[in-house]
């Protein structure tokens, strides 16, 4: 009974999102407030409904009730219970399950956190957003239906949770990552609303902007905790792969991130209006030909999910009508959304362009990285066939992330609309000292040895940290006394550098980590022993441990540091019961400075094993980078101008009104 | 360029990449290519699965259209694919179903055959998995295509679904008739 | 020159310059990144020459693992599609799916005595097939669900 009632749930649900697609924005050409003012209580409708389901599904998973075929392919009555909830998400129809439960969710807060917003505007938006959700509800209903039923031949014990997928980052990750993911929709639909009205001035960037970081935050996490989980699950030790699936959820965080900016350019200062709704546009469409690339199998991948090219027609149909339209409106209304304040050339809108130009720019070419394969297919046929690896990336990548860099440092002392080189030069001079001097000396004292990247790396964190640290003492400087001026600063500000300080961690970790590691793979006998460092690492041998669902190797390896005895690390070999998929479990010994990796390889006779030793100097920097600026991105939309300030339609302070568009548009063909 | 024209340039890039999608859609570029193919099938003599005594060498499988199916009862997608192999054979009547039960439980085999229906005309027992090394299996299921000459024309690996089957097997079904 | 047809000259500018980094990376990084594909038919057919970065594919041929007595970590093996074979040398740890008569990639580049010398070894593994090596796994769990569910029945259709 319970799956029944999940899959009404799910039909329900479905009613009422094309309901709501209709509704409102019926309402909005026929200005009827009685329609318009359905789309809050119908999504909250919605969500009650995806609640619901969810809810079921998770009972019968509890419950290893096996005649629900997606139960019987994704548990086992030997799973631990922790997993069987989240083994919900564990495969491609409950994953989108909870897709779709996190697009009603974000739906359901857009109700009922824009009591302030004009009418027309939210029933424009929530239309949007339920057409969405009516489109992947459809196609999970008809498609991929987590609630079909085995009824003639329910198995009596199912086939386990991917082993990979049995761990705690994994189980994570993916609902972090899908609120980033689908967070985007709200920025998507107030694009698209935008478009709609023709209006879209400094109010239009205030409400979104808030709505925009908490997607961005949420990605952020979502990618590093997916970063964390290859790192200590993968058993390579690394936490970057460039692996097609890692670049298309990397491919929206990066239009988000470019998005946030513009969005700052579009509520400070009217311009770049158009540009900001192409980006919106852009960073949810990435996210949803990002489930199309890990649904579809149209590009090979460790993280994707089994292949159906069925699916992935109706994926690719669906985000045909989705995309497709929101472009071609773009292309049509763009025009009208034009701003056309004046500003010059080292203004700070100008630095915030080229922050934009570059992380388009690496989009374009981890987008071209990932499909490059298939393109290479499509040219020269099936026989030629190219693959891309780490190289390519990390060619493009670092050389632009540093030039991000260092206009990170520039922009932050710019003014809007236009900067003197003289103001820039005095606020600037001391700052790019100080980093050249240290960048170049630190590295030299530390290490007695010159290597260039590492001090270029170097110099630009310090350049970023004095930028961030000078920018507060100057804000600070002629208020009454320091305290008062820090505590006047607003929470937006402090996000924005906080966020910056964590892309110097970052990419200190991410730096040191690349250059200092220390990689070895050995061969072992029990006995045997590996210096690394301070510290040593000695075999002891590997023994036979049961698990819950699985029977481990476990070895023994004793660690000492300056010859005192440090820590035992036991990384594992898992055998999982139902599927004899083989798992390698590593054992880590975190540190603020350094991490100690260690990973069972295969054996390779007389008791002797492969073993995987690194020591990883600053890694968890990576991640407290990432974190930090994940907690910038809330930080700031926490400011009190998104809640408390009334909001006045039309009226920005710079850019002409745009309630007259064609005048506005033959201006624009005028010139 | 105009400036209205300039703004379709998001537009037609997606449709560019729509495109290229598509064509990846159909395109399994992790796959890989077959061997064997255009050569004869391997010399070879089994006993037929339902009846001991009886056996089965490639001598017969000449002179028709062969559909070598390798499976086994432990293997989950060989169970997945076997209803659809019910329904092709029911529908193709001029190719030959050919069952080789790889490494199995003879019993087992039989049993499953007759709870589940048999699309196999002829069924032989490989079952130390010898036939299967001769034929480059390294599990299950394995599907071959045999013209009349003997020859194996294809030779798939996985299980067939419908798409498979009318994407693969029926343009060279149509070529072989 | 107006400020608005500077502006957009300067937005111009920014782009052209962005789009002459892109380039400039993409020349260099298609250099590096690039491996082309290659089975152990095409490269018995003599289709790689010179030492280049590729990538083959194939499956590692039955029996043909040697990981025993040899110098540290490397291991030895053939990749095989059935039709040629190609020696190949690894050193370093395995991954978990690699395993004897199952797929494999491996990136690295031809040596001059033929043999394929492997920077990176990718195993795959398939979820619409399955190789007679999960049989045994398969059967410890069908016996262990049998112990535990005595009354089964199946449900026959």
């Amino acid at each position: 009974m319970i799956p029944e009632l999940g899959n009404f749930a799910l039909m329900l649900a479905l009613c009422l999102a094309l309901l709501q697609a209709v509704l409102p924005m019926a309402g909005t050409y026929t200005n009827s407030q009685l329609w318009m003012g359905l789309g809050r209580p119908l999504s909250a409708g919605i969500w009650v409904f995806m609640v619901l389901a969810f809810a079921c599904l998770a009972r019968s998973f509890l419950h290893d009730d096996f005649s629900v075929a997606y139960v019987a392919r994704n548990s086992n009555t030997e799973l631990p219970v922790y997993y069987k909830f989240a083994a919900v998400w564990g495969a491609h129809e409950g994953s989108l399950l909870l897709w779709v439960l996190i697009l009603a969710s974000w739906g359901y807060a857009v109700s009922l956190l824009s009591s302030k917003l004009p009418l027309d505007i939210v029933a424009r938006v929530l239309s949007v957003m339920a057409m969405i959700t009516a489109g992947f509800l459809a196609f999970m209903i008809f498609t991929s239906n987590p609630f079909d039923r085995m009824l003639l031949n329910t198995p009596t014990e199912g086939t386990d949770l991917n082993p990979l997928l049995q761990d705690f980052g994994l189980t994570v990750h993916p609902p972090f990552l899908y609120m980033g993911y689908v967070g985007f929709s709200v920025a998507f639909a107030f694009a698209i609303a935008a478009l709609l009205t023709g209006r879209l001035d400094a109010a239009w960037a205030r409400w979104t902007r808030p709505w925009t970081n908490a997607a961005w935050a949420f990605l952020t996490v979502g990618i590093t905790l997916g970063s964390w989980w290859s790192y200590y699950e993968l058993g390579w030790g690394g936490w970057w792969f460039w692996d097609p699936v890692e670049n298309v959820s990397f491919m929206p965080w990066l239009v988000g991130t470019a998005l946030i900016h513009s969005l700052a350019v579009t509520e400070k200062r009217g311009v770049f209006k158009s540009w900001t709704v192409l980006l919106a546009i852009s960073a949810f469409s990435l996210s949803m030909l990002g489930a199309f690339i890990v649904r579809s199998g149209v590009i090979t991948s460790v993280h994707a999910f089994a292949t159906d090219p069925e699916r992935g027609m109706v994926l690719l149909a669906l985000l045909l009508v989705i995309i497709g339209a929101s472009l071609c409106l773009y292309a049509i209304r763009a025009p009208v959304v034009k701003g056309s304040a004046s500003y010059a050339a080292n203004s700070r809108e100008v630095f915030l362009l080229i922050n934009n130009i570059l992380l388009v720019v690496a989009t374009a070419m981890i987008l071209l990285g990932t499909l490059f394969p298939l393109i290479h297919e499509a040219i020269y046929g099936e026989a030629n066939r190219m693959s891309v690896g780490p190289p390519y990336y990390n060619t493009i990548f670092i050389p632009l992330m540093a030039l991000l860099a260092f206009f990170l440092g520039v922009a932050t002392f710019s003014r809007w609309k236009k900067t003197s080189l003289e103001h820039l030069k005095q606020n600037l001079k001391l700052v790019l000292l100080a980093s050249v001097v240290l960048g170049i000396g630190l590295p030299l004292l530390v290490t007695s040895s010159i290597n260039p990247a590492i001090m270029l790396a170097v110099g630009l964190v310090l350049w970023i940290v004095f930028g961030v640290l000078k920018d507060i003492l100057d804000k600070t400087a002629n208020k009454d006394s320091r305290l008062a001026g820090l505590l006047g600063l607003g929470r937006s500000y402090y996000g924005m550098q906080l966020a910056h300080f964590g892309v110097a961690v970052l990419i200190t970790g991410v730096c040191l980590t690349s250059h200092y590691s220390i990689e070895q793979d050995v061969r072992m006998k029990p006995g045997d022993s590996v210096s690394i460092g301070d510290y040593s690492f000695e075999f002891g041998g590997v023994v036979e441990r049961k698990g819950p669902n699985y029977d481990a190797q476990s070895a023994t390896i004793n660690v000492s540091k300056n010859g005192k005895a440090y820590r035992v690390m036991n990384p594992e070999k898992r055998k999982y019961h139902a599927r004899g998929d083989v798992q390698t479990e590593a054992a880590i010994d975190t540190g603020f400075f350094r991490d100690l990796f260690t990973a069972l390889g295969d054996p390779r006779g007389d008791d002797a094993w492969v073993v995987r030793l690194h020591v990883k100097p600053f890694v968890f920097w990576i991640w407290l980078g990432a974190f930090l600026m994940a907690a910038g991105g809330v930080l700031a939309l926490l400011d009190r101008r998104y809640r408390y300030r009334p909001v006045l339609l039309a009226q920005t302070t710079e850019a002409p009104s745009a309630t007259a568009p064609d005048a506005v548009m033959a201006k624009v063909v005028n010139s | 360029m105009s400036n209205r024209a300039k703004l379709f340039i998001p537009a037609a890039f997606f449709a560019v990449m729509l495109g290229l999608l598509l064509y990846g859609l159909f395109h399994d570029p992790s796959k890989v290519p077959s061997a064997l193919i255009s050569r004869p099938m391997p010399v070879f003599t089994r006993p037929n699965l339902f009846k001991d005594s009886a056996t089965v060498s490639n001598e017969q499988l000449k002179g028709g259209i062969f559909l070598v199916n390798v499976w086994a009862t432990w293997c989950p997608p060989c169970h997945a694919e076997h209803p659809y192999l019910v329904e092709i054979s029911e529908r193709e009547k001029d190719v030959t179903f050919v069952g080789i039960n790889y490494k199995d439980d003879a019993q087992a085999a039989r049993d499953f055959l007759q709870e589940r229906g048999n699309p196999f005309k002829i069924s032989l027992s490989d079952l130390d998995g010898t036939l299967g090394i001769d034929l480059g299996v390294a599990g299950a299921p394995e599907t071959f295509l045999i013209d009349a000459a003997g020859t194996i024309r294809y030779k798939h690996i996985g299980a067939i679904d419908n798409r498979v089957w009318e994407e693969k097997f029926v343009p060279l079904l149509a070529q072989l008739r | 020159m107006n400020p608005i047809r500077k502006q957009k000259l300067l937005i111009v500018g920014v782009i052209l310059g962005g789009a002459a980094v892109a380039t400039a990376l993409l020349l260099l990084a298609f250099n590096k990144g690039l491996n082309a594909f290659f089975t152990p038919t095409e490269i018995a057919e003599g289709k790689v020459t010179g030492t280049q970065n590729i990538r083959i594919g194939g499956m590692v041929k039955k029996g043909s693992l040697l990981k025993e007595g040899l110098q540290g970590t490397r291991i030895e093996f053939i990749a095989t599609d059935f039709n040629e074979d190609v020696p190949v040398v690894y050193t370093g740890v395995l991954p978990d799916l690699f395993r004897e008569g199952q797929g494999v990639m491996a990136d690295g580049h031809m040596d001059a005595k033929g043999v394929f010398q492997a920077d990176s070894i990718l195993a795959k593994h398939d979820e619409n097939y399955m190789s007679s090596e999960v049989k045994a796994a398969m059967e410890a769990a069908k016996n262990k669900q049998a112990a535990k569910t005595v009354a089964n029945g199946g449900a026959q259709p």
